[in-house]
């Protein structure tokens, strides 16, 4: 007996050849075509009032209309859909564990492409994989699971919701934490300021696995955010979409707010909104005038004591060094500087 | 008609995942059950199977796909040892919790620290409590046909569970034995075409598969999970028939060697029991009535059929190739004199724990064993049941 291996790992996969399907952009749906997409995960589950993460997962989930399966890491979005014997899910659903959405997204992938080329499953189905962890599961416990997946060349879409915290156990800091950020274990004291390193870069990590499509957003611009997922469904190959998602418990401000923060988050270009397709980059959001950092760190209980004294003023300084010098490198990145 | 053929125990348990062509198989090497994943990348590579081969970066990544794999709804293998088993332990739970009918090649080894590559029992023993179905050959020939019968027993509807099969690191994975390989055709019959329950790949009618589960649920489901252990362990004895039947060698959940009449008995995994064989008909020859039960299927534990094998023995000297460190006894004679205990049976026990570390054990220390158990017949439980052969001071 013989037969072709799967065709994902029938040639060997040069640098970005896997990347986006010449030809194949579509239209951004606009506003009423979103609103008329199948609701994949519905009302009437958990998550705290003003979380950021329904929102993200509504609006990447709006971006195709193929079939979708999920693979979720534990935390927030996890254990406040699926409080058994309720589900808030419309589409296949699967968790196993914490560290892992990553590989179990590629086991869901790897049985799908393996069928289809069995003939078991119509040739012509598109279904899309799609794993959500927050950053404790990516950053920190998930990396490694993360890196395997996208170097295997998973057809999949990686979406990190992040809040920058261990929100789910209480927030705890994880490396995504901010400097400066008051956390339960990187607690503000009277020695230590909160948060004394700044965040990981993982987005440029992956940059560097050089995967066809990776991308930061907000869901505060849901053109930017849907646009990018509807990029990352029609790449073949692993995608991966870091979205800094407002926790109003962890962030201590208003739930009203979550959406604006995540604004200002773009508009002082503390989390810069842009994408790198098969090496390219392209900042997607440029504010017309840059506020500075202070104006998102305000409206955040968890930055509070940077307000107070000279020592957090020079935490403040720092913000805005770090900020500008990530900023000026990513316009160089994208051929602006 | 199969054919005998020299082969290590690895490459024939690879022969057996051969002829099962699995849809996924998701693994990651590890010293003594690597070759079992090269030679099967290899008839990847030359197109004898279909099997989407996934190279992952860890055995907790590995475990995690093949659960993610085998939700998705088809049939999925693995390979592991020792210290990949322990990286698995989490996920082990989940496969077995979410009844997902993985099979898992175990090539038994010790677990560090020290680190050591050589064969003991730590690694399965470890994930005793898991959930997974737990089946020890004693030889090549048994690691190729109990790889075969894991596949039925786990994917029938009434078992639902993972499954292991064990084989002992290196005197069994890296020596050379004659096996039987039956026809590619005939396996693929025995085995028969994988049949979902519930796939994730079903988008017509999609479920939820992992939710949070709490005091309220979470009990309940458990209770569930215990009561699938009675059906699988009736399922591994008509499997054991079946496959008896049609390949010639029939299996139960253990194999009694002259305990019939047997006064002095000893109670074995793997390898070692192979050893035992030889020595009881020595002894046999000698007009000593000695007896050994060679246990198979170590979960679910058959207590039951073990206590009646036994109940008429005059001493029982129950081998551990694993500690249990802080416990009194090893892991497979608390098991067997629990069993007894609450069976009634009143039989003089003793733990010899051995071979720990790959270190080798002799036919003489055996029938040493043997010898020892003629006292304890006479004088009835020692004090101190427990005694180590084997090891230096």
């Amino acid at each position: 007996m013989t037969s072709k291996p799967p065709a994902s790992r029938q040639t060997p996969c040069l640098t970005w050849a896997s990347a986006g399907k010449e030809g194949e952009k579509q239209m951004p749906k606009n506003l009423k075509q979103l609103s008329e997409s199948p609701v994949r995960l519905t009302g009437g589950h958990r998550l705290c009032p003003g979380c950021g993460e329904p929102i993200v997962v509504r609006q990447i989930l709006m971006a195709t209309e193929d079939p979708v399966i999920v693979a979720n890491a534990t935390g927030c979005l996890e254990v406040s859909t699926t409080i058994f014997p309720y589900t808030a899910w419309n589409v296949p659903w699967l968790h196993i564990a914490f560290e892992n959405a990553a590989a179990a997204a590629s086991g869901l992938e790897a049985m799908y492409v393996s069928l289809k080329n069995q003939g078991k499953i119509d040739p012509d189905a598109n279904y899309k994989f799609v794993a959500f962890a927050g950053d404790g599961g990516t950053y920190d416990i998930g990396f490694q699971s993360l890196s395997g997946a996208v170097e295997r060349r998973h057809n999949f879409l990686y979406v990190c919701l992040n809040n920058q915290a261990y929100m789910n156990t209480g927030v705890q800091r994880s490396s995504a934490s901010p400097l400066g950020a008051h956390t339960t274990t990187s607690p503000a004291g009277r020695v230590i300021p909160g948060k004394t390193m700044v965040q990981k870069d993982l987005t440029e990590c992956m940059v560097a696995h050089e995967m066809p499509y990776v991308a930061q957003s907000i869901p505060g611009r849901w053109r930017d955010l849907v646009g990018k997922a509807e990029k990352a469904f029609a790449t073949e190959g692993p995608s991966f979409i870091n979205v800094l998602t407002p926790c109003p418990l962890g962030w201590l401000c208003d739930p009203a707010e979550t959406v604006d923060i995540s604004m200002l988050a773009a508009d002082t270009c503390i989390w810069p909104l842009y994408e790198v397709e098969n090496g390219e980059y392209k900042i997607t959001y440029k504010p017309k005038e840059k506020k500075p950092v202070e104006e998102y760190l305000k409206r955040q209980g968890r930055f509070k004591h940077l307000f107070k004294g000279e020592d957090g003023a020079e935490i403040i300084k720092g913000i805005q060094e770090y900020t500008d010098r990530k900023w000026d490198a990513l316009l160089k990145k994208a051929g602006e500087a | 008609m199969g054919k005998v053929m020299p082969l290590e125990g690895n490459n024939a348990i690879a022969e057996a995942m051969r002829q099962i062509n699995p849809d996924v198989v998701a693994a990651y090497p590890i010293t003594p059950s690597t070759e079992i994943v090269q030679t099967f990348a290899k008839f990847v590579s030359d197109g004898k199977v279909t099997t989407n081969f996934v190279a992952v970066e860890s055995e907790h990544s590995a475990m995690s796909a093949c659960t993610a794999a085998a939700a998705a709804g088809g049939r999925v293998m693995n390979a592991t040892s020792a210290n990949g088993l322990a990286l698995m332990w989490e996920i082990l739970y989940i496969t077995a919790s979410l009844r997902q009918p993985v099979v898992l090649n175990l090539v038994n080894r010790a677990l560090s620290g020290n680190i050591n590559i050589h064969c003991d029992h730590s690694d399965g023993m470890g994930a005793r409590d898991s959930g997974w179905i737990q089946i020890y050959g004693e030889n090549a020939q048994e690691g190729y046909d109990n790889c075969i019968q894991c596949v039925a027993i786990s994917e029938r509807e009434d078992v639902r569970l993972p499954s292991m099969n064990c084989i002992d690191g290196f005197f069994v994975s890296h020596a050379y034995e004659m096996v039987e390989v039956e026809e590619d055709a005939a396996v693929q019959e025995w085995v028969g075409p994988y049949k979902p329950v519930r796939p994730l790949l079903d988008i017509q009618n999609p479920y939820t598969v992992g939710p949070l589960d709490l005091w309220d649920y979470y009990f309940e489901h458990k209770r569930n999970q215990l009561s699938a252990y009675p059906d699988a362990k009736e399922a591994i004895i008509e499997e054991g028939k079946r496959f008896g039947k049609a390949f010639g060698r029939e299996y139960g959940l253990m194999e009694c060697v002259d305990l019939e009449d047997a006064e002095v008995a000893v109670v074995a995994l793997g390898s070692t029991a192979g050893m035992c064989k030889d020595v009881v008909a020595d002894l046999r020859s000698k007009g000593v009535k000695a007896g050994l039960l060679k246990l198979r299927v170590f979960r679910p534990f058959p207590d039951a059929e073990i206590v009646a094998a036994l109940r008429n023995c005059k001493a029982v000297a129950v081998f551990d190739r694993a500690a249990s460190y802080g416990a009194s006894y090893g892991p497979l004679y608390s098991e067997v004199t629990a069993a007894m205990y609450t069976r009634g049976a009143n039989v003089p026990c003793v733990n010899i724990i051995y071979g720990l570390g790959g270190r080798e054990i002799r036919p003489d220390q055996i029938a040493d064993v043997y010898s020892k158990l003629n006292d304890v017949k006479t004088t009835g439980q020692p004090a101190d049941p427990v005694s180590y052969v084997g090891v230096r001071g």
